[in-house]
């Protein structure tokens, strides 16, 4: 009975499937990865962050232009300008200009629809703001604020990183870490992950990625915005023409905020891409879910 | 864990991100109207001034910068004609009737002329205006140091603010005048002047002629415009909406160091 033998024989392949299936599922061990001072403050920093970044944005929205130099009115054109155009009719039109290069961005940057619904004349739109109107009193207040409890978690973590060594074990990259910088770009352009014990740690790109944000970007973003104190900026007079002026600190705190911008979308992403819900349960409750088995390795 | 409870909780967290990010953008603009949180918000500045005062030495001076850096024009922000008959009668005579009233706190009250004002101790100084909007302006002001003229009116033991009232109405209907208000350490800063001259030539009126104050290691709202008159007080809590200012009385802060 040719039929029954092929029944018989998909039966089996169905039966080894599961038997794999399960043995996959039986040997996924949950892994102690994040402990909870580092799991509160990364959910603070991301609160903290998404709260700075959108006031400052209002913040942004009171003179939208950036320049570079000492001053805005050297002689030199702002380098990048969002404005609103009106035409004969009266409509409005937004247009970014970067470098001398005039782009249509209506409904998004120069002019886009206010709360109540009409086209007006605003740099960024309400909905990427905080407060939504244009609000310059408010959104100072909810920048510096935020900017102070910012600051506080950041120095928390950086002492309890270095007490508790998860900067040393975690965070700094290993010799054969390095060597396989390599390895690892190529891995991430295939969106290949680390799979079994290595899954515990961190891969050498996402290391200094976060080396890279930790001590470079954010604390670059913080003294870009004490450089634009005219009260700090007395501490050492002249010390903000290292960073080539005022108006220069305030141009490079835009664009540090934009890349911390970029560092979240690809944080995203990668989160997305290796095992989303795994991912965010690691930073909730710890446990990241491991392929393998503990006793072997 | 089955499967099912599994998606269940997965859905369940699904919507308390989604609800939590529709809530944080929602409630901020709540938030912001509400009475009791921009208070809250408010910390965040205070302590700021306190950390400034804290680690800034009382004499620290702004950055003074060459001729080449002046702004070939020195912007003019807010008001660039006081609506203000007053003002416009003694501004179309050459500000020859203009007196500065110093008065409040003081043994000698005064009342100056800007040939008298010219006779004070002064100061030239090239510095940057930085606006609370975001853009700077690099002009050369000279005028009487206001810790001299102080020192001629002789404060009271009780004196611990300089008022200064303006000439410019905030308001349509000609009312709202603009005032503000520094404190001594402030006051006595040896670049804390009355100023007179912008870029050598006498303070055009869209800059705040015939005199306006320079407060250099504070934001531009600090240095009043078309200033009149000052006067010495203890306390500002019951001078105009109480908080010491025309825009702190619009919510921005008094300690304008960022």
């Amino acid at each position: 009975m040719p039929n029954c033998e092929a029944t018989t024989e998909q039966d089996k392949d169905q039966a080894e499937d599961t038997v794999k299936k399960l043995k996959r599922a039986v040997a996924r061990y949950p892994y102690y990865r994040h402990p909870l001072p580092i799991r509160i403050m990364h959910w603070c920093n991301a609160l903290f962050l998404f709260i700075l970044l959108l006031s400052g944005l209002n913040i942004f929205n009171a003179h939208p232009a950036l320049y570079w130099g000492k001053s805005s009115y050297n002689g030199n054109p702002p380098l990048v300008v969002l404005r609103a155009d009106e035409n004969d009719e009266g409509e409005l039109s937004g247009v970014t200009r970067i470098f001398g290069h005039d782009f249509t961005t209506t409904g998004l940057l120069g002019a886009s629809k206010d709360t109540s619904g009409e086209l007006a004349e605003r740099g960024f739109p309400s909905w990427l703001t905080i407060p939504d109107d244009q609000w310059l009193a408010m959104a100072r207040r909810w920048h510096f604020f935020f900017a102070w409890l910012l600051v506080i978690n950041g120095l928390a973590f950086v002492t309890y990183s270095i007490a508790s060594r998860h900067l040393q074990h975690d965070l700094l990259p290993t010799g054969h870490d390095l060597r396989s910088i390599g390895r690892s770009f190529i891995d991430h352009l295939h969106f290949r992950h680390p799979t079994g014990k290595a899954a515990r740690y961190y891969n050498v790109l996402q290391k200094l990625t976060y080396l890279v944000v930790i001590f470079f970007l954010l604390p670059l973003m913080i003294l870009m915005g004490l450089g634009m104190s005219p009260a700090m900026d007395s501490l050492h007079p002249g010390w903000v023409d290292i960073f080539f002026g005022r108006q220069s600190v305030r141009t490079i705190h835009f664009v540090v905020a934009w890349t911390l911008v970029l560092f979240v979308a690809v944080h995203l992403f990668e989160v997305l891409i290796s095992g989303v819900w795994n991912n965010i349960r690691s930073m909730i409750t710890g446990y990241y879910k491991i392929d393998g088995e503990p006793k072997h390795e | 864990m089955s499967d099912e409870q599994n998606l269940t909780r997965r859905g369940l967290l699904a919507r308390l991100i989604a609800g939590a990010s529709l809530g944080v953008l929602g409630g901020c603009q709540r938030l912001s109207e509400s009475s009791w949180f921009p208070k809250v918000l408010g910390l965040g500045e205070k302590t700021t001034y306190k950390m400034q005062r804290l680690i800034l030495p009382r004499k620290a001076m702004a950055q003074e910068f060459p001729a080449p850096d002046l702004s070939p024009q020195f912007r003019s922000n807010g008001t660039s004609m006081p609506n203000n008959p007053t003002y416009r009668t003694l501004a179309s005579n050459g500000f020859i009737d203009y007196h500065l009233e110093v008065g409040g706190l003081v043994a000698r009250p005064m009342a100056l002329s800007l040939a008298e004002l010219r006779t004070f101790p002064s100061r030239t100084q090239i510095t940057r205006h930085d606006c609370v909007e975001g853009w700077s302006a690099i002009g050369k002001w000279k005028g009487a140091r206001l810790g001299a003229l102080l020192e001629t009116a002789q404060l009271r033991p009780n004196a611990r603010y300089v008022v200064f009232y303006c000439a410019d109405p905030m308001a349509d209907d000609g009312s709202s005048l603009y005032y503000e208000s520094i404190d001594m350490e402030d006051a006595f800063h040896p670049q804390t002047i009355l100023a007179y001259d912008l870029n050598d030539e006498p303070l055009p009126v869209k800059n705040g002629a015939p005199l306006r104050l320079r407060l250099e290691r504070q934001l531009g709202y600090k240095m009043a415009k078309y200033v009149m008159r000052l006067e010495i007080v203890d306390d500002f809590s019951r001078i105009a909406g109480g908080k010491g200012g025309y825009w702190e009385d619009q919510g921005y802060e008094w300690y304008a160091g960022v």
